[in-house]
């Protein structure tokens, strides 16, 4: 299953990732959840500036069936936002962990991280959600 | 997110397997383990069925047939339409209503001849509208439900007819749009009748469910080269919202009538007496104080059922409404949907917000279907 869940990133049970790099923590929404939503139509976030805080929602992403909140999995300023997706929203389906990134925070708080599943963690996760 | 179907309480399709062995995610409708999408997803089978064909399991839909001398008669006090003016091989769209004008289901209504017709119905009413059907039946009529030992695949889009027609040696291409003739496809025998419910030139074929699996499989190979796809029921949504076709639990219901529906058109005042009709006649001469209105909505927030409508404008209470049906409108190029409002907002061109989960999305109201094929 590593090509569903990298092994490089860190996991929520709101289903979203978590690239590190340093203090700027990198966000997206997992393939299990790209394959619950189906096609994603479009996605709402916060502009670069603002902040987010830990496990409150900080946009939406909609797709033909349903809307979902999206939570924020640390807390901190957005630094970089993908502004691609408003007229791709597609990559969200074809690469989540690529072209669909939604956006970059500087985290205000790194210790949060603590709280984030690693690959193996969240496959469990996920068989447990789907059982 | 979409429940998962719990297959231990689901009915079947005589599909089901094959929808299972193609990707299908099945869910719950109506009772039924049904595939709401495929491997490719939604918006792909969407776009095929505008633009090549898409095959689509309709089986959980329920078929009565009413046998007898007096069949038309019977017919005629049970539904709002005409059906005198059918010949044999034609076929209508029309609504049941109770006594009060609310709608019972809306079915498409075939006469094979003056004394057998056959009725299509929605899958969650079957039971409801059997009995509905039963106790109506004057001395001599008998309605019986062919639900089980019949299936249901629609074909629709613009290579339907030739696909369809390719597996047949009877004239498919000539039969008229509401028309139907009983031909073999593929070897199965079946009443294929040029209806649909995506807004495409299409057939919707009922054979025995036991041929259903050879005719399925006989489309889709005959259609692979031409793009033919299996399509869910979420396709079959976003297709029939943009060819502004009607749900019923959704836009229609007991508690909605065809006049604030805008299916007036089905509504046939002067053939006679028939169940609802003093209702709707005294509603028609009133007026309807509610209309179903279509609106298109600027930015790309998809309305849902249940969210309010509203005019902000207005002193007092904004709320003059409410969604009962939205979708992307994946070849509209801007989201679509279905409200009640309040009918002096029902007018096109009128600018209503829609409460998107506390974010106000302007829309305007549109008349007429929000997508029509080239013809």
């Amino acid at each position: 299953m590593s090509a569903d869940y990298p092994e490089d990133l860190r996991y929520t049970r709101e289903h979203e990732w978590t690239r590190i790099d340093g203090n700027t923590v990198q966000i997206g929404i997992t393939r299990f959840a790209v394959e619950q939503l189906g096609d994603v139509t479009m996605v709402e976030f916060p502009d670069e500036g603002d902040t987010v805080t830990k496990d409150e929602v900080f946009g939406t992403v909609e797709s033909v069936k349903a809307v979902s909140d999206l939570y924020a999995p640390v807390s901190g300023k957005v630094a970089r936002t993908n502004t691609p997706l408003a007229d791709t929203p597609e990559h969200i389906n074809e690469d989540p962990y690529g072209e669909g990134w939604l956006l970059e925070i500087e985290m205000s708080d790194p210790s949060e991280l603590g709280e984030l599943m690693d690959a193996a963690a969240y496959e469990a996760f996920v068989a447990e959600e789907e059982a | 997110m979409t429940t998962p179907a719990d297959s231990t309480s689901l009915k079947e399709t005589p599909l089901s397997n094959e929808h299972r062995e193609l990707g299908g995610k099945l869910i719950d409708f109506g009772g039924f383990a049904m595939p709401v999408q495929y491997k490719t997803g939604i918006k792909k089978e969407h776009h095929a069925v505008r633009t090549a064909a898409g095959l689509f399991d309709v089986s959980h839909m329920g078929e009565a047939v009413i046998r007898g001398e007096r069949a038309l008669e019977a017919l005629q006090r049970l539904i709002t339409n005409d059906a005198s003016v059918l010949v044999d091989g034609r076929a209508l769209y029309t609504v049941l209503c109770r006594p009060d004008g609310g709608i019972v289901d809306d079915c498409i209504v075939y006469r094979r001849t003056s004394t057998e017709y056959w009725i299509v119905l929605n899958a969650a009413n079957r039971e409801k509208d059997m009995d509905w059907l039963r106790q109506h039946m004057p001395a001599g009529v008998q309605a019986e439900d062919l639900s089980e030992e019949t299936a249901l695949i629609a074909i629709q889009g613009p290579m339907a007819a030739a696909v369809a027609g390719s597996q047949s040696r009877s004239d498919l291409a000539s039969v008229p749009s509401f028309g139907f003739i009983d031909a073999e496809i593929a070897g199965v025998p079946c009443m294929a009748a040029r209806t649909g419910y995506t807004g495409e030139d299409g057939f919707e074929l009922a054979c025995p469910a036991d041929r259903a699996t050879e005719l399925w499989r006989a489309l889709l190979t005959a259609g692979e080269d031409d793009g033919v796809v299996p399509a869910g029921l979420g396709a079959r949504d976003t297709l029939r919202l943009e060819a502004r076709l009607h749900l019923y639990g959704q836009d229609i219901d007991e508690t909605t009538t065809p006049y604030e529906a805008g299916l007036g058109w089905v509504v046939k005042l002067g053939k006679g007496e028939f169940i609802g009709r003093e209702a709707l006649a005294a509603q028609r001469e009133r007026g309807v104080g509610r209309k179903l209105a279509g609106f298109r909505v600027s930015g790309r927030s998809t309305p849902r059922p249940g969210y309010a409508i509203a005019d902000r404008a207005r002193g007092g209470d904004p709320h003059i409404g409410r969604v009962t049906s939205g979708g992307p409108g994946l070849s509209v190029g801007a989201p679509i949907g279905l409200g009640y409002v309040e009918t002096g907002y029902a007018r096109a061109g009128t600018q209503l917000v829609i409460d998107c989960r506390g974010k106000d999305v302007p829309a305007e109201v549109i008349k007429g279907p929000f997508y029509r094929r080239a013809s």
